[in-house]
């Protein structure tokens, strides 16, 4: 049987302080690996909470993005009556759009940053379910209008219900504000595509990408069909699910990467902490793991013992850490979307995985510090180590 | 009986044959035990004496499976214990061997009765089973009332009383003392003396003792000398005198 776990629990209770390097390097280590995780999954949750299950977008084929992509009136026109494209009162649900950036100066440091200004159909909403009017009213077709996400309207000076704003040479007023549900739209703004083009002096016939709602989720596999046969079509069909959780991944594999460096060199440091907070109970506790010994326990049982002190000691720091970046769920923050180059809002966000998987990397430090001395300590001598005062 | 220059197979509990323990220092070898023969019989209380780095631990740390000898044998019981495995030594250990040490060597953070209950839980016995010896162990040495007391809440004779409860509780084989009184006033060691004696006289245990201090030595029903590496026997004092000497 194993030596019982409440002499670990009461041995470190009683020299608590020199578990304190241990505790502070494995708990700084998991803030920062949670908070990391945090804010790549905030990212992802943000894009892919833009896209709906139920709606397909269209771009040239071959285009990875937006911004890359171009597509004519004809194409959209053609796109309209394939199989799988819902109608509304006899109309497609069918939103095509134009996208550009125009810079407008962040409330907090006065700087400017690129704001996505999306050129939409009037009929987005029925499109776009996820979308609502929250202040004001949707722009008229025709108008320079805008309708703005609720965090461009929080993030950048300008953008506010009643203001008129100046950008690509025309004058825009603020005529609405809409709520997207936290996802990448709540940091655009909208108007008719046309308006936009006209502003731009874009022509008024090519398009970047259209948004298709579809009769049901599954009609996806039909449309694509539909549109891989059409010889008059040259076009990438993708649910949007789909597509912004790809838009995500680079930004979130890029702070994955980074948050995983980082954690590994902190985590080096804290198994390192953890260590001499090990290697230090074992050599003033090599009597009583002597004693221990003499009456019977087992080499083994030390080094469960000492493991499981280990991992006592790794638990509460990785507790503490992951109640340390707790308060940081739900925080927004903004970055630049890599994909567009256009600045957008998103929060941390904790989940109870992530906690539990904090957890699991302060356990693993844990051990990772605590077999060797565990192994230590239990392969002394037993006569000397009686011996030793 | 004990016997210090029996030689063959004997029915004695303990034997002891051509015993040598040789320490490095330094390339220099030490050599603490040369050849030395003992038989103990169950129920016998011996003491060791000789002067300090005579070998006295060494031999005891030899008896209790601590430590390997360099050459020779020991068996107990006719378990012959030099040539075991680390592993089943210390299945042996938890058996057979009883240990109270000169610093009473208790784990502070545990209770007495903790403590005491250690070695049970090497034990097949069951909850309330391991809590009734342990409430047994700790009535034999009187501290009753400390079980929940720590180390650091009792006296060096009441430490050294939970040590030798610690000792009994899973009723070993024999007993290996080292200077259990060494680090005691005159009045507690004579209590713990006192005990001692209680235990083999009433309790039938079998006891070996390391002591330094002639009175304490004289309580045993055999003493023994340590000297160049053998063991000699001392003039005999019978096992009456000695008790008649307490106090
Ligand atoms: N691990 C060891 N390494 C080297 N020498 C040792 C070791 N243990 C004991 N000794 C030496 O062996 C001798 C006997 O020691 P010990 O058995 O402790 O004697 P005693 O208990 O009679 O005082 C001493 O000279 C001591 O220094
Ligand atoms: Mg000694």
């Amino acid at each position: 049987m194993a030596i019982p776990v409440i002499y670990n629990f009461r041995s470190v209770k009683e020299r608590w302080t020199s578990a304190i390097v241990a505790v502070l390097g494995i708990a700084g280590t998991v803030g920062v690996f949670v908070a990391m995780l945090a804010l790549a999954r905030g990212f992802r949750a943000t894009l892919v909470s833009s896209g709906s299950y139920d709606n397909a977008i269209v771009m040239r084929a071959g285009a990875t993005s937006e911004m890359m992509s171009g597509i004519t009136l004809d194409t959209v026109k053609i796109l309209q009556d394939e199989p799988g494209v819902a109608r509304l009162e006899g109309q497609p649900m069918v939103t095509s759009e134009v996208v550009v950036v125009a810079p407008f100066p962040l409330r907090s440091t006065g700087t400017d940053a690129n704001v996505q200004v999306r050129g939409v159909s009037a009929n987005v909403l029925t499109v776009r379910k996820n979308v609502k009017i929250i202040e004001g009213r949707m722009f008229q077709p025709g108008l320079s209008e805008l309708v703005v996400g609720r965090n461009a309207t929080n993030t950048y000076a300008g953008l506010t219900l009643g203001n008129r704003v100046r950008f690509g040479g025309g004058e825009w007023s603020v005529v609405g504000v809409f709520d997207a549900g936290d996802s990448a739209f709540d940091s655009e703004a909208w108007c008719d595509s046309r308006v936009l083009d006209d502003v731009y002096k874009r022509p008024t016939n090519i398009f970047q990408s259209a948004t298709l709602h579809l009769t049901s989720p599954d009609a996806l596999q039909a449309l694509k069909d539909a549109v891989s046969k059409d010889p008059r079509l040259d076009v990438d069909v993708a649910r949007e699910v789909e597509y912004y959780a790809k838009q995500s991944q680079t930004f979130t594999r890029l702070i994955t990467v980074l948050g995983g460096l980082v954690a590994a060199v902190m985590g080096i440091g804290a198994i390192f902490g953890a260590l001499n907070t090990m290697y230090s109970a074992v050599s003033e506790r090599g009597r009583e793991i002597a004693v221990m010994r003499a009456l019977g326990f087992g080499a083994l049982a030390v080094v469960f013992s000492f493991l499981i002190e280990a991992l006592l000691i790794s638990f509460v720091g990785g507790a503490i850490g992951c109640v340390a970046v707790l308060p940081l769920n739900g925080f927004t923050t903004g970055t630049m979307n890599w994909q567009t180059f256009s600045h957008m809002a998103f929060a941390f966000r904790i989940t109870p995985n992530l906690l539990a998987g904090g957890i699991i990397f302060a356990l693993g430090m844990g051990v990772a510090g605590g077999l060797l001395p565990a192994i230590h300590a239990a392969m002394r001598p037993i006569s000397s180590a009686l011996r030793s005062l | 009986m004990v016997s210090v220059n029996a030689d063959g197979n004997s029915k004695a509990l303990i034997q002891v044959r051509g015993l040598n323990k040789t320490y490095r220092r330094g390339g220099e070898p030490i050599q603490v035990l040369q050849g030395l023969n003992l038989d103990v019989d169950k129920g016998d209380f011996v003491a060791f004496m000789g002067p300090s780095g005579s070998g006295k631990t060494t031999l005891l740390n030899l008896l209790g499976g601590l430590d390997v000898p360099t050459a020779g044998a020991i068996s107990v019981a006719g378990d012959e214990i030099t040539h075991m495995s680390s592993g089943r030594l210390t299945e042996w250990r938890a058996r057979h061997v009883g240990f109270v040490f000169q610093m009473y060597n208790l784990v502070p953070v545990l209770t007495a009765s903790q403590n005491v209950e250690l070695p049970l839980l090497l034990t097949r016995l069951s909850r309330s089973e391991r809590k009734a010896h342990v409430e047994a162990a700790l009535a034999i040495v009187g501290l009753q009332g400390r079980a929940d007391h720590f180390p650091r809440q009792l006296s060096g004779g009441q430490e050294q009383r939970v040590a030798i409860a610690r000792a009994v509780v899973s009723d070993p084989t024999f007993l290996l003392c080292d200077e259990p009184t060494g680090d005691l006033d005159r009045k507690s060691a004579d209590e713990i003396m006192a005990l001692i004696e209680e235990l083999v006289r009433q309790h039938k245990k079998t006891v070996l003792m390391v002591t330094h201090d002639p009175v304490v030595a004289a309580r045993a029903h055999t003493v023994l000398h340590l000297e160049k590496g053998v063991l000699v026997e001392a003039a005999k004092s019978s096992p009456g005198a000695a008790a008649g000497g307490a106090a």
